[in-house]
């Protein structure tokens, strides 16, 4: 069985759906997993073909990451195909910024996989997955308003007492058992 | 002292039953201990009452059914036939908080349990202890500088006993239940240093936090947190 290359996964799109933006991003590293990068108003349409195509029948997405870009955020999916037993592929799609458009459209319904995995990239990357059915925050509280894993998230210094401080914690602990501890 | 009971002529030990003044003897710890060698037990009503309530509560610590990680797995195999928790009349682990006298918080607490746990100690009925299995439980471990793990129970309720180790084995936990055997043998019901349990002064429960937008409010309780003043070297 030869692996499934994104090229050839490329060529057939390209031939089922000339109109989709999409375009084979390079991965240079030994593994070589190249990706397919994919506009975001396509992101379903292209999806369903994935999902479909007889040559293709990528009926599994393992996998949902999100990744911080200064420019924007990244959803990636990586999919398998059970009846074909060949994978994976990774797809990503971009938000348009890091802001107030901040979305990418939901494959939750292709992939009923991707449900709790998209909860958990808004929950912590911020990323909106548009028509998700649920999408609500997966492991931080509802109250809570950062996104933590992305790069500018400043985490709450409650480290008033440190037994082994180092690093960085040398300097925030030095500041807290300068200043009491604040009241609520 | 030794030749206390060599002189017939001491007044103090002639005494009729009926004008005995025994105050000396609870006071004096060195004469008790003494008499205590020679066989003869020297115990106000107030110390036996001690000994024999202290003594039912210390062998058969109820620990409330409780686990939040990896530890809760070493707590099971404690409670497993090769270690045993039973042989010291701690194995009655019980589904509810109020049938519970012993908080075992075995594993991380993450901030968004972390009120949880302290409803939940809240809720059991005094006396209470707890026992922090765990260096997650008792200063958040490994996780200290993530952003979701709390860096230590004893921020919100007051921990008896720590039990470190990542996770600590069965072993640890049923050495941190003797030591708190040994501290409730030592708690008394009456007069000075009483137990928190005793004491009207205490608080009967503890204020649960709130989720805010970027952290638990407050981020530790000031009545119970209150951590040595660390020394650093520059």
């Amino acid at each position: 069985m030869s692996p499934l290359l994104p090229q050839t996964v490329l060529d057939r799109l390209h031939a089922a759906l000339p109109q989709a933006r999409v375009e084979l991003v390079n991965n240079p590293s030994p593994s070589g997993q190249h990706a397919l990068l994919v506009h975001r108003e396509d992101a379903v349409q292209v999806a369903e073909f994935l999902k479909n195509d007889p040559e293709l029948l990528l009926d599994y997405a393992s996998d949902v990451s999100g990744v911080d870009y200064p420019e924007y955020l990244e959803a990636v999916y990586h999919l398998f195909s059970i009846a074909k037993k060949h994978g994976p592929i990774v797809l990503k799609t971009r938000t348009g910024d890091r802001g107030a458009d901040a979305s990418v459209p939901s494959l939750t319904r292709v992939w009923k996989s991707a449900d709790f995995q998209e909860r958990e990239a808004f929950d912590l990357f911020g990323i909106r997955f548009e028509g998700h059915p649920d999408l609500r925050r997966l492991l931080m509280w509802e109250e809570f308003e950062d996104f933590p894993l992305r790069k500018d998230y400043v985490a709450p210094n409650d480290c008033e007492y440190e037994p082994t401080p180092h690093g960085d914690i040398v300097q925030k602990a030095a500041a807290a058992s300068a200043s009491p501890v604040p009241q609520a | 002292m030794n030749n206390l009971w060599a002189e017939p002529g001491n007044s103090r030990l002639v005494a009729s039953a009926k004008s005995i003044q025994t105050d000396w003897l609870m006071t004096d710890d060195a004469l008790k201990q003494e008499l205590k060698q020679r066989g003869i037990i020297v115990a106000s009503f107030e110390d036996i009452l001690d000994w024999g309530y202290n003594w039912g509560r210390k062998n058969s610590l109820w620990p409330l059914q409780f686990g939040l990680a990896c530890c809760a797995i070493e707590m099971i195999a404690a409670a497993a036939a090769r270690f045993d928790i039973a042989r010291f009349g701690a194995e009655v682990f019980r589904p509810s908080p109020r049938q519970a006298d012993l908080m075992i918080i075995a594993g991380t607490v993450t901030k968004k349990m972390a009120p949880l746990v302290v409803r939940l100690y809240n809720q059991m009925p005094e006396p209470k202890y707890v026992l922090a299995m765990g260096a997650c439980a008792i200063s958040g471990g490994p996780f200290k500088e993530g952003y979701n793990v709390l860096k230590g129970i004893d921020r919100y309720i007051p921990v008896d006993v720590y039990v470190p180790g990542c996770p600590p084995r069965p072993e640890a936990l049923l050495e941190g239940l003797i030591t708190l055997q040994k501290k409730i043998a030592g708690q008394r019901l009456f007069g000075k240093d009483l137990p928190r349990h005793a004491n009207p002064e205490a608080p009967a429960e503890y204020p649960v936090p709130a989720y805010g937008p970027h952290d638990l409010v407050p981020p530790s309780n000031p009545g119970v947190f209150c951590p040595p003043t660390p020394s650093r070297a520059e």
